[in-house]
Order: C-alpha cells, then structure tokens, then sequence
C-alpha cells in the first residue's frame, strides 16, 4: 500500500520533472530556430513553399468552419437575444465573439491539427528516415533548411487564416441574422461596427492569433524533431503536437484575454 | 603522422551514457583507398563512422581528418570540412519531397551559386554516372531501393568530395543491385581521386571492391589486412564472420545475467514475498 | 508541383487573408468612423459618473460624436475628471452640456452632448463647465423612501391633533 503510493508519488514526480524538462528544451528549440532564421528569410522561396502547404492547404477547413460557427452564433445569437427583444444586436454579438475569441482561437485549433501534426509526421518522418542527419551532413543545417521555412510559414499563415475564419463567420451571421431571420441589414452593421473597435477587437485578435501561430509552430517542429526515430515515434509525436497545442492555445488565451482586457479598462 | 592517411583515428573510446562502444580503436585510411569496417550489428562500425563525420565526439582519442582534429571543430568548422567530405546512408535518406533531380541538385544549390544551366549539366552528369539520367524526374517514391540507393550515390558524389562514408551501402538490395552498387562505388572512388570508407557487414562483396579492411567486435578492432590476407586468415573471429557461422567466438546470446536467475529460479531459492 | 502554381496559390491566399483582415477592419471594425479619426480633447468634470468606462461612446441627439479617452478622480475637488475625444468634424458650442446617461435600463452607460447656444466653440483643452452625474439608482430609490416617509408624518400629524 504504502509502497504503491510511493510508486505513484514518484511517477508524479517524473512527470513533473520530464514535463519541465520538455517546457525547457522546447525554449532552447525556440531560439535556435530563431537564431537560424536569418538565412531563410535570405531564401523566401522556402517559407513560401510552406506557406503552400501549411497556409494555402488549411484555407478550405477554416473558411468552411468559420462559415459554420459564424451561422451557429446567428442562430443561437438571435435565440437568446429575442427575449430581450435586443435582436438587431445580432451582428455585435457575431462580430465581437469572433474578433475577439472564437476567430484565433477555433482557427488556431485547427490549424493545430491540420498544419501542425502534418509538420510534426513531415519532420518526424524526414528525421526516422535520416533525411536530416543526410542534410546535416551535407553540411547544410535542417535547423535553417527545414525547422525555420516551416515555423515562420506558419506563423504568417496563422493571422491570415484567423482573419478569414472571422470574416467568414460574421458572412454567416449575416446570413442567419439578416438572410434567413430578417434582421434589419442597416441595424445589422450599425450595431455591430459600434461596438467592434479596430485597436481593441480587431488589433488584439490579431496579436493573439500570431502568438497561437508561435506556439503551434514551436510544438509542432520540435515534437517532430524531437521524435523517437520509428513509426510509433512519429505517430506519438503527432498526437502529442495536437493535444499540448490545444492546451497551450487555450492557457494562452486566457492570459492573453486577461492582459488585453486589463490593457482596455 | 604520415602525410598520405586522409583519415588518421587513434586509440578512440566512445560511449553512449556508462555502455561503452568504442575501446581504443586506431585506424588509418590511406588516400585514394577504398576501407572497409566489417563486423557483426552492434559492434560499433556506424558509430565509429559517425565520429568521423564529426556526429559525435569521442570522450578519449582523436580522429583527424585531413590534418583537422573534427572532435575539435566548432560547428562553422565542422560545416567547413563537411562540404568536403559526404555521407551515403542505410537507405538513402533521399529527400522524399524532391525529385531526383533535385535530389542531386541539392548540394550545388545549397553550396554553391552556380548557374540554372551548368547545374543540370553536373547533376545529369552524375546520374549518368550511376547509370539513372533517364530517372531524373521520378519522385524518390517512385524507385526501388537498389534505384535510390544509386540516387543517393549520385548526390554524395556531386560536389566531388575528397572523402566519401558508406553507411551500409550493400543493405536490402538485390544481389543485382548490390554488385552494380558495389562496383560504382569502387569505379566512381577511383574516377573522382576520393578516399572511400565502407561501413558494411557483406563479407563477399566487401572484400572484392575493397583495399583494405578492419574487423570490429565489441568496440575493438580484431583483425586487420588487406582482402586477400583476410581470406586466408585462420583467425577464428574472422572466419566465423566470412563463412558465416553461427558458433564460433562471436557469442548468439546477447550477454546477460543467468537463465536460470531470470526464469525466476533465483526467487525460489530467496524466497522473498510479494 | 511547379513553382509557379505554388507561387499563384499563396499568392492568392495572402491576398484573401489580407483582404479578410480589411474587411474585419472597415466593414466590421468600421475604422473610417469615430476614434481613429482626429479628435480634439475636452474635459468635464462629474459628481459621480456611475459606470462610466474608457472607451465608452459619446453621443449626441443619439450619434456617436467621440469616445472617452480617460478617467481619474480629482483629488483636489473630490470630483471625476472625464477626458472625452471628441470628432474633429463635429464642433459644440462652450456652454454644452455633458450628462452621463445610460442606454435603457441595463445598458451601457455613455456620455450625452446637448449643445448650447454660444457662439464660441469648445476647443482642444477646453472644459465643459456645464455637467450632469449619473442617476444612481440606489440614491433614486433612497430619495423616493424619504420622501414618502417625510409625507406620510406630515399626513398624519393633523389628525393625532
């Protein structure tokens, strides 16, 4: 009894100390993949080539889902507001869930899993198959070559799928709200654009977008470059990529929604 | 130091964490020569061909490479001497999002700044050499092993590098495959003027495209000679390993504590509780 | 794939991000309205300004006419000190009168203009002297309770007489 709980205070323990040293080498991938970054912006073709697969690739899934969520919140949206007979504040209540959290958030979710495990099994997969020690040793660094091109790819692409995830909610929204509900078009808009601010809505969505982007790229590559060079490796590190990248986006919009909201204030 | 070894290894010792891999190996590799390391799995070849790629460092002994000591080397050093030297692997390892054109093209395009035109010229050049200049569009997805293994060649090969590493050049192919490999390898070592060392445990055709050849077991080298004397050789380890025996000094069991201790045996006689 | 398809297709796809995030801006964000636009500054100072907060709209005859850009209590006359940016377009007479209002029962509480009648207009810096603070609901309550209780005494005095 007393020596099983010992076994499991110990494995809490190790799971403590591996989870703080992953928290740790995953900083140091960080500024390494920073610090290799100057040559691949010298060579764009790369991160545009990325951009291809991580970007141009997730466009169709966030477009759709943002189109989705964004009709779901009209319906919901005027289901509730009706009772207050506050239904031309429809398109406010669209607008700012989506500017300000479910845009980022959502798109950075699946972003997650669209682009980032796809970066994990791609890196995972060239490491097991000793593409990257081949590059290494054709003295050309993976760090630069491969890491890098697909970190900054995504993290350009992220705020631009955040934005079109937005965008194409609040066409759902008006789509229920206007569309198919009947809510005055001109109410629609008016309400909406009186209450959405440009700095504080729209601006910070943004931020918060792009720092789900860092993270997700940082998870993301050095789950793969982290990976256990077999198939069991890669699959596991891909999963894993998805889990703690979607558990790190919320934790993140929490602190970062608790900053801006102080910041507003 | 004499002035013709390109690869000069003295008394090495390496270990991965308390294991250790490497017991003083000292090797010398002659330039223009074609080595070969044989040995059974496991009994340190590819990481002795790692040390000398500058993947890892020794923790005792040196291992100099042209008159450059590579544990040495900072990691702009190490890059340096690596645009010299290249490293054909287990499987290829080609880049499976380029095509073989790309493939080969890589190296140029990443160390040099030559023009669209005299870099087709040089990869087609290559892949003509391993007789593939009709593949070169293919996808490395679309080619069999003996195929990308002649691709891979052809990469390693296209900035003429001084010294080439075989990370079992011979594994998985077909005995078609193999010979035609294996003869590239020595015909394209003398063309190019580079210095060759083969990491592999096929005996037979090793020892026909070779020069000169080091056995290894357990982290040491055993025996050493030229492929004629190893033939001739009555050292038991190495006869073992050419005629393929399965007793003989190599040992089949992988060292261990008693059978009887870990069928539980050894319980029995303590009898410790649960 | 060839290069060039690649190339066309991030292309598109960074045009469509930005022009997503233009739209989020103009057409959502509305940036060509108040608040990005110059304003000029104006103080006012309130007994007691409710639930007034940064950023919350200033309004007159209903439109939106600036933003409240600060708040702090004036520790020398025990007084809320109102910064509002108010709309370049837009000029009020000096002896405009600032009111904190809230929209319906529960809703956001906002700065009125009702403009005087001067001919003199408020410029950057200037004051508005003319103020009215919130109703706080609870004083309103507590104000009607007194009086009643203050009526019904003077109701019943005569008849104990």
């Amino acid at each position: 009894m007393i020596d099983r709980m010992k076994g499991q205070f110990a494995q809490l323990g190790h799971g403590f100390i591996d989870g703080l040293w992953r928290v740790g080498s995953m900083t140091r991938f960080f500024v390494l993949v920073l610090s290799a970054s100057g040559t691949s912006f010298q060579r764009m073709r790369l991160v545009r080539r990325e951009i291809y697969f991580v970007g141009v690739l997730s466009f169709v899934i966030i477009a759709v889902s943002g189109l989705f969520v964004g009709m779901v919140l009209g319906l919901q949206g005027y289901e509730t507001l009706q009772r207050y007979g506050a239904t031309e504040s429809i398109g406010m209540l669209v607008a700012l869930s989506l500017v300000r959290e479910l845009g980022p958030v959502v798109a950075a979710l699946l972003f997650a899993s669209r682009a980032g495990s796809a970066i994990t099994a791609e890196i995972g997969l060239m490491k097991a198959t000793e593409q990257l020690t081949a590059m290494d040793m054709m003295a050309v660094s993976p760090m630069a070559r491969v890491v890098a091109p697909r970190f900054w790819a995504g993290v350009i692409s992220m705020p631009l799928l955040a934005a079109i995830f937005s965008a194409m909610g609040v066409f759902g929204g008006y789509l229920v709200g206007v569309v198919l509900i009947g809510v005055d078009a001109g109410a629609f808009w008016a309400q909406m654009q009186a209450a959405v601010d440009v700095r504080y809505d729209v601006l910070n969505g943004v931020i918060k977008s792009i720092v789900f982007g860092i993270a997700v790229c940082v998870i993301a590559t050095f789950e793969g470059f982290d990976a256990p060079p077999t198939a069991e490796g890669v699959s596991g590190a891909t999963t894993r990529t998805v889990v703690s990248s979607a558990l790190t986006i919320l934790a993140l919009d929490l602190v970062l929604t608790a900053f801006m909201l102080r910041a507003g204030d | 130091m004499p002035a013709d070894n390109l690869v000069d290894i003295d008394s090495v010792n390496f270990g991965y964490g308390r294991r250790p891999v490497l017991k003083g190996v000292t090797m010398r590799v002659p330039k223009g020569s074609v080595v070969a390391i044989m040995g059974g799995s496991g009994c340190g070849k590819t990481t002795l061909l790692r040390l000398i790629g500058g993947q890892l460092k020794p923790s005792a002994g040196s291992v100099t490479i042209a008159g450059e000591a590579v544990h040495k080397l900072d990691a702009d050093g190490l890059y340096a001497l690596r645009r010299k030297m290249s490293m054909l692997f287990q499987f290829g390892a080609l880049f499976t999002d380029l095509s073989v054109f790309e493939n080969v093209a890589f190296p140029l395009r990443e160390h040099t700044s030559l023009p669209e035109r005299q870099i087709r010229d040089l990869v087609l050049l290559k892949l003509e050499a391993v007789g593939l200049r009709g593949a070169h569009h293919l996808m490395p997805s679309e080619m069999s092993g003996g195929m990308a293994r002649r691709v891979a060649l052809a990469r390693a090969l296209v900035l003429d590098p001084m010294l080439v590493l075989y990370d079992e050049p011979f594994a998985g192919l077909d005995p078609i495959s193999l010979a035609v490999v294996g003869q590239l390898v020595r015909k394209l070592n003398d063309a190019l003027g580079a210095t060759s060392i083969v990491v592999s445990h096929d005996v037979v055709e090793c020892l026909q495209i070779v020069d000169y050849v080091y056995f290894m077991a357990e982290g040491r080298i055993v025996a050493q000679g030229t492929p004629d004397e190893m033939r001739r050789t009555e050292d038991p380890l190495v006869r073992q390993f050419i005629h393929g025996e399965t007793h003989g000094p190599v040992p089949f069991h992988v060292p261990t504590r008693g059978y009887a201790e870990d069928v539980g045996l050894g319980r029995l006689l303590g009898g410790s509780g649960d | 794939m060839e290069r060039t398809t690649i190339d066309i297709w991030v292309g598109a796809f960074v045009a469509v991000g930005f022009a997503a995030l233009l739209i989020l801006a103009l057409k959502v964000g509305n940036i060509g309205g108040e608040g990005q636009r110059d304003a000029y500054k104006v103080e006012a100072r309130f007994d007691n300004i409710g639930g007034l907060k940064v950023r919350a709209p200033v309004k007159s005859a209903g439109v939106v006419v600036g933003r409240v850009q600060d708040v702090h209590f004036d520790n020398d006359r025990f007084q809320a000190s109102v910064t509002l940016a108010l709309d370049k377009r837009f000029a009020f007479p000096k002896d405009t009168t600032a009111s904190i209002l809230t929209s319906g029962l529960l809703g956001e509480v906002y700065i009125g203009l009702d403009a005087g009648g001067d001919d003199k207009k408020l410029a950057n810096g200037d004051r508005i002297v003319i103020t009215q603070s919130a109703v706080v609901l609870e004083r309103l309550i507590g104000q009607f309770l007194f009086q009643k209780a203050s009526e019904e005494p003077a109701k019943k005095e005569p008849a104990k007489k």
